[in-house]
């Protein structure tokens, strides 16, 4: 029984984005594990020693580079990794059928981690699809986690401050939240140790998958324009209060 | 006639405000609007689903009470396919972010969250990619479609209409191995600080969490909800639940009230789609200046006593 963790390659928050041709952009700029797979792989490693005969698994859909992060992710825990490699774009539909096949290929899993959303294309929806596709139930932005022998208890945050207390029968799959823990991030004897550890490589048509009837298809990307033209209210401080009412309760019409 | 199902929501037993923008993205004259409840009372819903193009409601009922995202979804989906609605949208909320990825992958269709505008007939849409940087236009194919409306981003047009209810009795079985034990509320919970309408956010400049009363005393008046900035989230000042930006909640407010706040790219990233942001910060040079709609350079120390007291005067 393995932990396998999802873990996406993405440009680094910080980075500038630069659209290059319709649908794509300048890929020489940083990328790293998805933020909220760092949680998830975190918290494969540690429950990883609640049971013997477990390995963390990290596998990731990408171009080659993705490696990158498949080695990051074994700096912070992982055994070994599977990537499963494609030039071309995967929606999140197809992205969920190879994750789903190339976990059965590879062995029997007890809990597949992912993250609540990847913050490149921002879908979602994964975690979901991946646990529609073996059948198993899936609960989303888990800020905590207990496990048992055959149960896991998990505590998901609906909005801030909500929390849904769930038990689900194993194997499930578990997308983690920033709540869940503090990631572990790696020394550098533990990145000098994951490059010693095996990424096995497979391609997405080696997988077999059939082909999804549906999908969702980039046409264009072009930049978020920050169109605001802020202008000052000044004045003694009660002259600016009476200014702030004024914008919310006549233009803005909130109040 | 073509048909295009809306999946509302209620909060305190009403129709959420930013439900109807959902009716006023896809209006189209040669298209049946239908609303989609599940296990509430429509009876309340009906007359303002009505003024905004709604011309028809089912009213889905599981038999179970209590929320059960696994077993709505899969009502919903029920739904839809009884009716034959094909094309589904709902809010990009807390409970959307639940139901709508559980209602796409059990119909294997094609979603796309947080879309800035939808057409339902060319299945196109706008929606953020890369952390808000980009604007992507995605086209979806399949046999069904399902769309995640962001909050606030298409304002609310009256249509007025006549709805009829249906009633779609659906025999739930729980899904194997998923089980809601209970819904908590922690310290910061319930304040529904995701899909609030106007917002008013403390940073560093609050100088402790004592000070955040200053806050509360103005978002009592306008029924505002409270957010933080991480500064003032790692000070220990307030909790996790009200951390707005990259690491913490998106929001989607009508206004966005920002104080003692500099407006780092990742509170921005939280934060940047508010209609309306207000700025109040002793140096003008911050970020946030530049990129707000109206900017007061002064202490908040002074400013918000004052604002207290005229929100307090206008709601009176
Ligand atoms: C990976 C990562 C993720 C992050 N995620 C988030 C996130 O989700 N949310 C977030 O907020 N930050 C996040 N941050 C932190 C972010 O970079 C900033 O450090 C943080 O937003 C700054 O908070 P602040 O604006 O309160 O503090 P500061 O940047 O210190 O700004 C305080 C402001 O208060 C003003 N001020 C001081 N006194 C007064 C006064 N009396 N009256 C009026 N104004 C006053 C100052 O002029 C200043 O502009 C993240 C950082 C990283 C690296
Ligand atoms: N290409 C991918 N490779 C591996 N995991 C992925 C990939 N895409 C998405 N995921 C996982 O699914 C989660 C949700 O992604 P998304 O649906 O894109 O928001 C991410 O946090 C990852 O854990």
């Amino acid at each position: 029984m393995n932990i396998y963790v999802c873990v996406k390659h993405v440009p680094d928050s910080a980075a500038t984005i630069t659209i290059e041709g319709p649908n794509t952009i300048n890929e020489k700029i940083t990328f790293l594990v998805n933020p909220y797979d760092e949680h998830a792989i975190t918290e494969a490693a540690r429950i990883k020693a609640l049971k013997t005969d477990t390995q963390v698994v990290a596998v990731c859909l990408g171009k080659a580079a993705a490696e990158n992060s498949l080695r990051s992710a074994m700096a912070m825990g992982a055994d070994r990794a599977i990537l499963i490699e494609t030039d071309k774009p995967a929606d999140s539909i197809l992205t969920a059928r190879a994750l789903a096949a190339a976990i059965l290929a590879d062995g029997e899993p007890w809990i597949i981690f992912t993250g609540k959303e990847s913050i490149d294309s921002e879908g979602m929806q994964t975690q979901f699809r991946l646990a529609a596709n073996l059948g198993l139930p899936v609960a989303t932005n888990v800020v905590k986690l207990d496990v048992e022998e055959k149960t896991v208890t998990v505590e998901c945050e609906r909005d801030p401050g909500t929390i849904d207390v769930l038990r689900m029968a194993v194997p499930a799959v578990l997308a983690a939240g920033k709540g869940l823990n503090t990631p572990n991030y790696p020394t550098f004897p533990d990145i000098v140790k994951s490059r010693k550890k095996p990424v096995k490589k497979i391609t997405l048509d080696e997988l077999d998958i059939k082909t999804p009837a549906a999908g969702m298809r980039i046409d264009t990307l072009e930049p978020a324009v920050e169109s605001r033209n802020p202008k000052p209210l000044s004045g003694s401080a009660a002259e600016i209060a009476e200014r702030i009412v004024d914008i919310l309760k006549n233009e803005a019409k909130v109040i | 006639m073509r048909s295009i199902g809306l999946l509302i929501e209620l909060k305190n037993g009403q129709v959420k405000d930013t439900n109807f923008g959902m009716a006023t993205a896809v209006h189209a004259q040669d298209r049946e609007i239908v609303a989609l409840m599940v296990d509430t009372s429509v009876d309340t819903a009906k007359s303002s689903l009505e003024t905004h193009g709604v011309t028809r409601i089912i009213n889905i009922k599981t038999g179970c009470s209590g929320w059960n995202p696994s077993l709505q979804a899969d009502a919903v989906a029920a739904a839809m396919e009884a009716f034959a609605i094909d094309s589904l949208v709902g809010l990009t909320s807390p409970t959307g972010r639940e139901l709508l990825p559980r209602i796409a992958a059990k119909l294997d269709a094609p979603l796309i969250m947080d879309c800035l505008a939808i057409d339902p007939e060319a299945r196109r849409v706008k929606t953020s990619q890369y952390s808000g940087k980009t604007i992507a236009t995605i086209t979806l194919n399949g046999n069904h479609f399902i769309y995640g409306l962001r909050p606030n981003a298409v304002p609310a047009v009256k249509q007025p209409a006549n709805a009829d209810i249906v009633d779609f009795e659906w025999a739930a079985t729980p899904e194997d191995g998923y089980q809601v034990i209970e819904t908590r509320m922690e310290e910061g919970g319930g304040q529904f600080l995701a899909e609030a309408d106007i917002i008013i956010s403390g940073g560093r400049g609050m100088k402790s969490g004592e000070n955040f009363s200053l806050l509360d005393d103005c978002a009592r008046h306008m029924g505002a909800a409270i957010g933080a900035s991480r500064v003032a989230v790692d000070n220990g000042w307030v909790p996790y639940a009200m951390q707005v930006g990259q690491t913490g909640v998106k929001v989607n407010p009508k206004v966005y009230i920002a104080v003692g706040i500099s407006g780092s790219i990742q509170h921005f990233a939280g934060m940047k789609t508010a209609k309306t942001i207000i700025a109040i910060n002793t140096d003008e040079n911050a970020a946030i200046m530049a990129n707000c709609d109206y900017y007061v350079v002064g202490d908040l120390f002074e400013i918000l006593p004052e604002l207290e007291k005229a929100l307090a005067r206008a709601v009176s």
